[in-house]
């Protein structure tokens, strides 16, 4: 009975801080996006009135929102394959027996992912810039006019995913290669005696496979991707004409610097479905897949 | 003569595993200057002389190399005072929040106490709530408790973590339940056996998941930008976010700012990166 007692001394302190500086304020965040939390109540409790779903309805109106919601989309939709195939790519490379000087590599490779996202965004607002950014030199060796990266708003929005996918792509590397390492060698010989080319192999050997994982690895980018925040907040500000506000730059500025905290708190709500939303879809592809093998 | 064709044919193969090798290490080193080309330029930049950067063609290397930017960041710009914050929030956060996780890692997988299994799965589904639908409600808190604008303010929501108890876990699975009982009958306390027994066998988790916390907390960018608003408190990101808005067109100082906060973490990496890559694939292919 006291060994019952002493367990709970270990989880208490943890379970305490989940509870007390998660749970609750997730709890909170739902309850403040039907109130109209403004400034106003900030300085006085009494001036918040709860005001049902208008937090809702009102942000369905308004304009930026589907903007911020299209640009995140824009965002997942090409930067998640983009990102996918960067990493297996690598994988695929650094997991063939013919790559020398593996360790090398793999920690060159995965070097952006464990910088600071804020510095490397500064590095890339340089390396893009329009007169003197590298990006622009070497295109233009290939007979490319310059290109204004960040200022173009056909371009910022390619030219944050380009940046997210250097920095991203590393750590689904490592997981991929350490599932392609996993498939066992007698698959690949078996294949190889019934004259499969090295092609065939990938199709019907090494992606069934890795299946699974790629599947994993897929979901929690996608989930990964929604919460855009500090590249465009370091590398465009949300422009030019707000081509790269992301919805949770829309939260940040609605909460934090117009201090609309029950919008705010709604806008927190939407993405979280929207999130859960396409999480289901993706499992539910997935599950399918799985049983279609 | 079919010997001949034989020969002919081995040939064959071997030149063109010979030419599938240029390929591949070839990919391996463009892939691989990619990665690390704008690391290499932020270095190379943050010793240039001011404005030397702004040039076309844009230069590869410093013509003098200088320690200027870095002298005029901790002279001006106050970076000493980012890094020492950066430093001290990193350390107390992922020392703090190690006790905690580890302690209740170790918990929920050998210890047994009332409602073990349903708190877990419950911990489980609000792993798919992404952290940012707290943050508003989690300020007022914290500004009621006096918190906004403080260490604390930043270090206390990252006292415990759903992942990292996960993490714990998941490896103390494996540490044999007959080690423990025999400890019990010997008659030592479950604090005892934590100390002697427990953390010594989860060394290795515990090194990988210290890892993870202290580049999470250095990197983390939104929760300290909303609760710092005192600049003598910004941390490295804050500070570099706010100070990239003022010196837009100095190029060489922002490059040695980014040098300040990005080589630390890099550091760090380089040498532990196998208990980094080692839980990351703990993580997610056995879990």
């Amino acid at each position: 009975m006291r060994r019952r007692a002493v367990a709970w001394w270990f989880v208490a302190p943890a379970l305490c801080v989940i509870s007390v500086f998660f749970v609750l304020p997730v709890a909170a965040a739902l309850a403040m996006s039907v109130t109209d939390f403004d400034i106003y109540a900030l300085a006085d409790w009494r001036n918040l009135r709860v005001v049902g779903l208008r937090n809702y309805v009102e942000l369905l109106q308004r304009p930026l929102f589907w903007k911020a919601l299209g640009n995140t989309l824009y965002f997942v939709a090409v930067g998640v394959p983009l990102s996918l195939a960067a990493s297996l790519g690598a994988a695929l490379l650094l997991g063939s027996p013919l790559a020398r000087l593996q360790a090398v590599f793999r920690t060159a490779l995965f070097a952006p992912v464990v910088t600071t996202i804020v510095a490397v965004a500064v590095i890339w607002r340089y390396l893009l810039g329009t007169r003197y950014g590298f990006v622009n030199y070497a295109l233009g060796a290939l007979g490319i006019e310059p290109i204004d990266w960040l200022g173009d708003p056909r371009f910022a929005m390619p030219a944050i995913i380009l940046f997210a996918v250097w920095k991203n792509f590393g750590y689904n590397m490592i997981i991929l290669l350490a599932g392609l390492q996993n498939i066992p060698r007698e698959l690949y010989e078996a294949a190889r005696m019934d004259g499969a080319s090295a092609l065939a192999r990938f199709r019907f050997v090494t992606l069934p496979q890795l299946g699974p994982i790629l599947a994993i690895v897929g979901i929690l980018t996608v989930a990964g991707y929604f919460q855009l925040f500090a590249e465009p907040y370091v590398m465009t500000q949300g422009g030019p004409l707000q081509s790269t506000v992301s919805v949770l730059y829309f939260m940040y500025e609605e909460g934090f610097k117009w201090w609309n905290l029950g919008n705010a708190s709604a806008v927190a709500f939407l993405l979280f479905l929207l999130i859960f939303a396409v999480t289901l879809v993706q499992m539910r592809f997935a599950r399918r897949g799985e049983a279609w093998r | 003569m079919s010997g001949d064709r034989r020969g002919g044919k081995r040939r064959g193969v071997r030149r063109r595993r010979v030419a599938a090798a240029f390929a591949v290490n070839g990919l391996l080193v463009a892939a691989a200057t990619f990665a690390a080309f704008p690391l290499l330029w932020m270095l190379a930049v943050s010793l240039m002389a001011p404005g030397e950067a702004s040039a076309y063609p844009p230069p590869l290397l410093p013509a003098h190399a200088t320690l200027a930017n870095y002298r005029e960041l901790f002279a001006a710009a106050g970076m000493g005072r980012y890094l020492a914050n950066s430093v001290l929030l990193a350390v107390a956060a992922t020392a703090l929040s190690l006790v905690f996780n580890v302690m209740a890692g170790y918990a929920f997988a050998k210890l047994r106490f009332a409602g073990r299994d349903r708190i877990f799965k419950l911990m489980a589904a609000a792993l798919v709530i992404p952290g940012q639908v707290a943050m508003v409600p989690l300020f007022l808190l914290l500004k009621n408790l006096g918190l906004v604008n403080s260490y604390g303010g930043v270090i206390v929501p990252a006292l415990a973590s759903i992942f990292g108890i996960f993490l714990v876990r998941q490896y103390a699975l494996s540490i044999p339940d007959d080690l423990l009982e025999a400890a019990r009958i010997d008659g030592a306390s479950e604090w005892k056996i934590f100390g002697a027994i427990v953390v010594p066998l989860l060394r290795p988790i515990i090194v990988t998941l210290a890892v993870f916390t202290l580049l999470g907390t250095w990197n983390d960018f939104m929760w300290p930008l909303i609760v710092l608003s005192d600049q003598e408190l910004y941390t490295l990101p804050v500070a570099l976010a706010s100070l990239a808005r003022e010196h837009v067109q100095d190029n060489e100082l922002m490059m040695a700012g980014a040098v300040v906060t990005t080589l630390p973490v890099l550091l760090v990496f380089l040498a532990l990166q196998r208990y980094y890559v080692e839980g990351l694939t703990l993580g997610s292919v056995k879990g």
